[in-house]
């Protein structure tokens, strides 16, 4: 297999999770949420790489989930005691990013853990970096990585469809109906975490909120049903992914960076262009109505 | 200890750390204008832009140049605040996912030409990703003057136009029947905070900068209901955390300033929000006992019975 196939199927894989979750914090209004919850697991997986004593995936998934989660739980905290969301969020995220940059930067020493690799990812050494089970060669760990988180996902939506819909539109109904609404909310905090660290390595700490954030958004101007939203997601992400892997290409410049700029050029043109909710759609609308308003 | 005397000796650190409390000083000042309009996270967005701005001001110029680099963050800043109006005006998606994505978008490309700048081999390239952590080390005298000017302009403005400012941020509404130019002086305190973040930059990195404009001003919160006693403290707040970030990064190598100052703010933010009279968790606790010995000692009933 060629290195090629496998950097875009890990970044395909990483835009795929990343844009089925992004749909469910748009829709709660917790985009922030999700780039506190990203900046925050780095100090889980710092801890964990020197409690461990090397790049033992799946002690970083558990230290960084855990992270992630106590991330909300403290910024959830906070507004309980009367600080505004944002607010909280910028103290509790900037905190938590603080302690993992100091862990990082004092174990400089340990080669596989340096900044440069936690902010833009080394998804370009995606290849060599493989996952080895009873001396066999089972593929690229990061591939392992984002596709078990991928399945859970997966999983987990399509189990509680019903239930993660009607809590992202309208939580009150939903505690009304008997839904443990609480329980979801941490539920789709924890596999935004788990994402968000298996995303780490190929996109970097700062541009998995890009991931998450601009595919969706892009999504939620093109659709106005829920289904369909994480479909367009999906796709949004992909794409940008593959086109963003050739333009990185081109450039000669990081493959992270830059699918996170084709995300947003896709997003600017979806804004502008959209069907339903671009700009130019409605200017032409409003033209039609004033002039349909005139003549009668 | 001999480390913490040779520092102060050494009129070099002494500068740069005179340089760092300045700049907590005033993020501190109009980070506290910032948090009571309830626009915090601006702040972040504003750091994450300017990285781009900077890129293509090293790419035009070829060198490092302190004012470069400002003109840079300033325009692309002021790019990112005019595209998250843009988006929450013309479209339905709000302004915490806008704000997500202008963040990252602008972040994004200034990845992108940040790697892109390091691969084409310039040998003036180096010590540019030092603006992502900070490094108050490399901090020149030409960037301490132009800090202090920043500092003085900022605290100027916001002593000459305080009650301006602090009607805007209590009740906006009213200060627009009264026929103020509301979104003058709203604008006025955003490009005051682009000049901090992007002073700052330097020194405490694009990724943690906003925390030096929210995190002192919330703890002083807790420590008053006044305004100007808030801003006073949150400006000595925020001096504090930049002195303590200069002088251990300097004496831990390795270790950026950024970080650490954000960690000694975040340390007053604790103690703030456990001891504070009044407000602080203890003193909340001790009322709620006192209050019910109180009520058991009227004869009232108690709950827990």
């Amino acid at each position: 297999m060629s290195s090629d196939f496998w950097i875009m199927l890990t970044a395909a894989l990483m835009s795929a999770s990343c844009g089925l979750l992004g749909c469910f914090l748009i829709l709660r209004k917790m985009a922030l949420i999700g780039d506190a919850i990203s900046h925050a697991v780095l100090p889980g997986i710092a801890i964990a790489f020197l409690l461990s004593g090397g790049r033992d995936s799946m002690a970083m998934m558990i230290g960084a989930t855990a992270l992630g989660l106590i991330a909300v739980f403290l910024i959830q905290w906070l507004q309980s005691s009367g600080i505004q969301s944002d607010a909280s969020i910028g103290i509790i995220f900037t905190a938590l990013f603080a302690v993992g940059v100091i862990l990082v930067s004092l174990n400089a020493r340990n080669i596989d853990l340096d900044l440069d690799c936690v902010l833009f990812g080394e998804i370009a050494y995606v290849q060599w970096d493989t996952w080895m089970m009873n001396g066999m060669d089972m593929g690229p760990r990061s591939v392992w990585m984002l596709g078990f988180a991928l399945l859970v996902i997966l999983t987990l939506l399509g189990l509680f469809y019903k239930q993660f819909k009607i809590t992202a539109f309208d939580p009150a109904m939903a505690a009304a109906c008997g839904i443990p609404v609480m329980l979801f909310h941490y539920l789709l905090m924890g596999m935004v975490s788990m994402t968000s660290v298996a995303s780490f390595e190929s996109v970097g700490a700062i541009l998995v909120v890009g991931m998450l954030v601009i595919p969706a958004a892009t999504a939620y101007l093109l659709t106005d049903r829920l289904g369909r939203m994480l479909i367009y997601s999906v796709i949004v992400g992909v794409v940008s992914s593959i086109v963003g892997y050739y333009t990185a290409y081109i450039l000669n410049a990081s493959i992270g960076g830059s699918i996170v700029t084709i995300a947003g050029i896709f997003f600017i043109i979806t804004f502008l262009l959209s069907p339903r909710h671009g700009i130019l759609f409605r200017k032409l609308q409003q033209k039609r109505m004033a002039s349909s308003m005139t003549s009668n | 200890m001999d480390m913490l005397v040779y520092i102060v000796n050494d009129p070099n650190i002494r500068w740069i750390i005179l340089g760092c409390m300045l700049l907590g000083l005033s993020s501190g000042v109009i980070g506290s204008f910032m948090v009571l309009q309830q626009k915090s996270l601006i702040g972040d967005a504003l750091a994450h832009a300017a990285l781009p701005g900077i890129c293509i001001a090293f790419m035009l110029l070829g060198v490092k140049s302190t004012a470069g680099f400002l003109i840079g963050a300033l325009i692309a800043g002021m790019l990112a605040t005019v595209g998250i109006r843009w988006i929450t005006e013309h479209s339905r998606i709000k302004q915490d996912a806008a704000m997500g994505i202008v963040l990252s978008f602008f972040f994004g490309i200034g990845v992108l030409l940040l790697t892109r700048i390091q691969h084409s081999g310039n040998g003036g390239q180096s010590g540019l990703d030092k603006f992502l952590f900070g490094q108050a080390a490399s901090m020149m005298r030409e960037d301490l003057y132009l800090l202090t000017g920043i500092s003085i302009v900022l605290i100027a403005v916001c002593i000459l136009l305080f009650k301006q400012f602090k009607l805007v941020s209590f009740d906006r509404g009213f200060a627009k029947g009264l026929g103020w130019p509301v979104v003058w002086l709203e604008q006025i305190i955003l490009l005051l905070t682009v000049f901090v973040v992007v002073a700052g930059i330097q020194a405490v990195g694009v990724v943690l900068m906003s925390a030096l404009l929210i995190t002192p001003a919330v703890a002083a919160r807790y420590w008053t209901d006044r305004l100007h006693i808030m801003i006073i403290l949150a400006g000595i707040f925020g001096a504090v955390s930049g002195a303590a970030g200069t002088v251990s990064s300097s004496m831990v190598s390795q270790l950026p300033t950024g970080p650490v100052t954000v960690l000694a703010a975040t340390l007053i933010f604790a103690i703030s929000a456990l001891f504070a009279p009044r407000r602080g968790w203890l003193a909340r606790l001790w009322q709620h006992r006192r209050n019910r010995l109180e009520w058991n000692n009227k004869g009232g009933v108690s709950h827990e019975q």
